[in-house]
Order: C-alpha cells, then structure tokens, then sequence
C-alpha cells in the first residue's frame, strides 16, 4: 500500500514542501503570475526576472499549498535560473511528459536537460496518482503565463 | 398496476424494526462491497454525494424497464404510468417536507438551480434598488453567487451575518444586519464544511418580524434530521435528491403557494404553459409554471424512494444513529497529535472538518484514500468561509447511514500514516 506512497512522497519533496527554497517576492521582478487550483485552493503566484538576452536571473514564489505543489515550484524556481526562456518552455515540456506519461522515457526526451530532468524525476510519482498532476505543474502552468504576458492561471 | 405497487413495496430491512441497525443497511448499498486499492472502501463523503441503496437503483432500472415514458402528455398507458409515478414521487415530498399542498414542490435539477430561480424570478420580480439580502459566513457558493448576481443586477445590497471562529451562527449580530430594507434572509440550515446546525426557528422568527422573506439551503440538513417546513415557517426550502441517497439530477424547491403563485416563471417552455399563440402565451398553474421541459422523470421517482428509504429508517433514528457516530469521530480524531478540528459548534451535524500540521489536505486524501477512505480535501465550494476562518482548505470526513464507528477508526488509523510520512 505504501510503496506508492513512498514514491510519491520522498524525502526530497517533503524537504522542499517544508521549506520552499525562494519564498520571496524579487523587487527586480520583470513578470509574475498567480496560479489557482481551483479543486483545492492552492494559490502560487511565480516571479520572474529575466534579462535582455532572454536568460532568467531569478525565479521566486509566494502562495499556499500541497507538498505537491509547493515542492515542484521550490524545485522549478532553483532549476531555471540561469536557463533562457525558450529552455525554460521546453522543460516543462518534459517535465509534463515526465508526469503523465507511463512510457515517458528521460534519455530520449528531446533538447533535454538531463540534469534538471534527473532532478525533477523525483516528481514523477505523480503518475500513479493522476489528481495531483495538476498540483505538480501548477507552477509551471504559472511560470509558462507569466512569460506570455498573462497574470492569471487556473488549472482547469 | 401491480407492477407499480412492486416498487412502492421495496423498502429497506424490517419494517417494523425501532432499533438502527446499520449492519442492515450497509447491506442495501451494493458499492459498500468495493475495494480501493485492494482495501475495504471506506466511504466518508456522503456531504459530498451519498451512495445509493439498492432500493433506489432497483426502482430507477424498474422504471426504465417497465414503466418509463415521457410524463404529462402521452393519452396511453405507459406516460399515464410514468406520471403517476413522477406526481407520486412529488406527494412524497410533500409529505417529506410536510409541505402544505403538493403544488408548492417543485422539482429542479439541484438546490443550485433551486435557489437561482427565486433568485431570477422572486428576486427580480419584487426586489428593488437598495434592497437588502442578508446570507452568512458559511453559505455554499450556491447560496452566494446567485445574489451576487441579482445584487449587481438591482442594485442591492448583500450583507453577511458573521460567525463564530468555532463555526457558531451569531444570532444577535444577525439580528442587527436585519432593517426595513431587508426583503430576503438566505442561510444554510446545516454548513458543509461545519456541520453547523443553524438556528432556523429563530432565524425566520427575527427576520419575518422585519418583514423579510426566508430562504434556506437545506442540502445538508434534510439528510440529518426532520425538517417541517410548516413548523419552520419558512418561505423557500431547497435541497438535492443526491446527498439524500437518491440519484443526481433532481432537486426540490419548496416555496409557500402564495409567493410561488405571485412569482413570474424562471425558465420558458414546454409543459409551464396553459396555451401559446405567438401573441400571447398564459401560463400553467403550480407547480407546472416552474418546470419546463421534459423534467428529470426518472431521478424524480429515483428521489421518490430515497425519501422512502430513509422515512422507513426513520430520520430520528439516522439523527441519532449519526450522533454518536459525530461524537465518536471527533473523540478519536482529537486524539490525533498535530489535528485540529474546523467547525465545533454544540448543535452540529455528522461533518468532521479538519485540519493537520504537517500535512496539507489534499496530501491527507491522497495518502488515506491508499487505505481505502474516501474524505472530501479543499475548500468545499466555500471559499469565503475558508477565507474568514484563516484557512485555505481543509480535510472533511462526512458520516452517513451506513457509516459505523469501525469507519472512524480506519480514518484515524489512516491519518496516523499521515503522521508517519509527513512527521
């Protein structure tokens, strides 16, 4: 019963669900969004600051919710510093591969970066537990709408 | 019609069984027999939607196979048949509720739809531009957005009747929200997420002496405890077949005759009129004027036999039956290290709303749902409650007829992990 459980919840997810790294809100933000799950209320609102090269120097996040959700926005905000925009857009990318596909398979994920993948592969319990998909890419959904220019996101 | 008095005869164990035997009941719901992940499904969100007794999916399935057609209409057996059944179904209502006339019992999709057509029919018809509508703290957003709605659209004002931070409905600050301008007073009787039994008598008591109209959502409490909308005295009452172990589909608005007669229709159609022509179309008296269109036929009659189902238990036995199911919970549930309980109001209903420290709920569910228990996690369609409560969502386990106290006990069992897990 608990295997699963165990999968979904490691050390390191519980970790950064406790103690989300970047909880802050950058003055020198350059775009931000909120993000919404409306099934549960978690709210995440993910900042940005990019550069004029299209690079991001600093990702932050502020909000309220699951293990999930808050682990996966700590984790994403460390992961995309220093990685353009168009990396970024690709990882999630994967990463949203990685969640909902059984078959997902790491090392032939196109333009991937293999250590950030590995970093996030610890996510990927998701898989067996398909309600919470939306928590895991709720910061992701978020960073991807900031960057075009939106404020708002839900997870519908 | 033999085939007509067969449903009418299924009814749940022994009739003349006093005692609550919930080992009986269990045995009428058929999906008490799952297994969620190779464990024993243990069902903790009937506030939610209840599971349904084989008395109620026999008499759907016997419908479609031996008496359905389409109701009010067809000059031949079978829709004479079918609308028996349909108005049968309406005269159990009534005397569910202990409505006064079957015509104030009208059948809607839900109590959603229930309270959005006082809202577009009473609400527009006789509210004006600075006209008062007092709900509470603790409404459903069904018991908030079709105000909002109508507020904007006249011009009126919403006012919110506050309550105690342990989930009590302040009766005295009601009581000063109300003013000549108050025209409706719509609250829950029982909250979803707080179990809290509101003060009903005493709310239509203070607002009828306003002059103001009284509306209550009684999703959650009709499936508690009797309610005697005459006793009450109140003008509207809504409430769902759905969490009264009946099918989805169906809800019941109750209004007194005399405002349902004075109200304009909510929805234009079929079956709500007496004639048509493209000058002028008059319309059909109660309670046919509030239900166009083809109705939930089936669910009707599915609802029909729910509320035999749980007349036949009785609803003072399922009040006390749930009572000590509430009380036991919450004893073991307090005995949880690092849970906190949302919602302990004295008077309350078989809702355990909480919270723990370590775990966000939606973790909570995820984990106990491994150990085959089913709970409701978020923000239960009440995200100002949750909002005035400091919250964001919480963990809800709703006890049920066929819940026993061995259900309570898994559910702590399973919270332990939680601890275990999440420290």
């Amino acid at each position: 019963m608990f295997d699963e459980l165990r999968e979904l919840y490691q050390e390191v997810i519980l970790d950064h669900g406790r103690n989300p790294r970047n909880f802050r809100h950058p003055e020198d933000a350059t775009c931000a969004a909120h993000g919404n799950n409306p099934m549960c209320g978690d709210t995440l609102t993910v900042y940005l600051a990019l550069d004029d090269d299209g690079v991001i120097r600093d990702a932050a996040l502020e909000g309220k919710g699951c293990a999930i959700s808050v682990a996966s926005a700590s984790m994403m905000t460390e992961i995309l510093k220093g990685r353009t925009a168009d990396e970024a857009k690709r990882l999630f990318d994967s990463f949203h591969g990685m969640c909902t596909e059984d078959d997902f398979d790491m090392a032939a994920a196109e333009d991937a970066d293999p250590d950030a993948l590995e970093r996030l592969g610890v996510l990927a319990g998701v898989r067996e537990f398909p309600v919470r998909v939306k928590c895991a890419t709720l910061a992701w959904h978020t960073m991807s709408a900031a960057m075009a220019g939106e404020t708002e996101v839900t997870t519908e | 019609m033999s085939d007509t008095t067969e449903v009418m005869d299924m009814r749940p164990g022994d009739s003349g069984a006093a005692a609550f035997d919930v080992e009986r009941v269990r045995a009428d719901f058929p999906i008490l027999n799952e297994t969620v992940h190779g464990r024993p499904l243990v069902f903790l969100d009937s506030a939610a939607s209840a599971q349904k007794p084989r008395q109620v999916i026999d008499t759907v399935r016997h419908v479609y196979e031996h008496e359905y057609a389409n109701v009010h209409r067809g000059a031949y057996h079978l829709s004479e048949r079918a609308t028996a059944l349909y108005e049968g179904a309406r005269d159990k209502v009534r005397d569910f509720l202990n409505a006064r006339d079957r015509k104030e019992i009208i059948f809607t999709s839900n109590v959603t739809e229930a309270i959005n057509l006082v809202a577009k029919s009473w609400g527009r018809a006789f509210l004006e531009e600075g006209d008062e509508i007092i709900i509470s703290e603790m409404e459903h957003h069904s018991n908030i957005v079709p105000w909002q709605m109508l507020r904007d659209e006249k011009g009126l004002t919403l006012k919110i009747a506050p309550v105690s931070d342990d989930g009590v409905f302040l009766l005295d600050d009601f009581e000063r929200l109300l003013t000549e301008r108050t025209k409706l007073v719509a609250i829950t009787h029982v909250s979803n997420v707080l179990g809290t039994i509101t003060p009903a008598e005493e709310i239509v008591r203070l607002a009828h002496d306003a002059g103001a109209k009284v509306l209550f959502d009684g999703a959650q409490a009709v499936v508690h405890m009797p309610v005697d909308v005459q006793a009450l005295d109140c003008d509207f009452y809504g409430f769902t077949g759905h969490k009264l172990y009946g099918p989805s589909g169906i809800g019941v608005l109750y209004g007194k005759a005399e405002l349902l007669d004075a109200m304009p229709p909510f929805l234009g159609g079929g079956d709500m009129i007496r004639s048509v022509t493209f000058e002028k179309t008059t319309y059909a008296p109660l309670p046919a004027k509030f239900e166009a269109g083809t109705p939930p036929i089936v669910q009707a009659i599915g609802l029909g036999a729910a509320i035999d189902y749980v007349s036949e238990l009785g609803l003072a036995n399922i009040a006390a039956h749930e009572r000590d199911l509430l009380t036991y919970a919450t004893q073991r549930l307090a005995s949880v290290e690092g849970l906190r309980l949302i919602g302990t109001a004295p008077d309350k209903a078989s809702v355990a709303s909480f919270t723990m420290e370590s775990a966000h709920p939606h973790d909570i569910s995820t984990v106990i749902d491994r150990a085959g228990v089913a709970i409701r996690a978020g923000h239960h369609c009440a995200e100002p409650l949750m909002a005035r409560l400091g919250l964001v969502a919480t963990a809800r386990a709703s006890f049920g007829i066929y819940n026993r106290r061995e259900d309570a006990d898994v559910l702590v069992e399973a919270l332990e992990t939680v601890r275990e897990i999440f420290g």
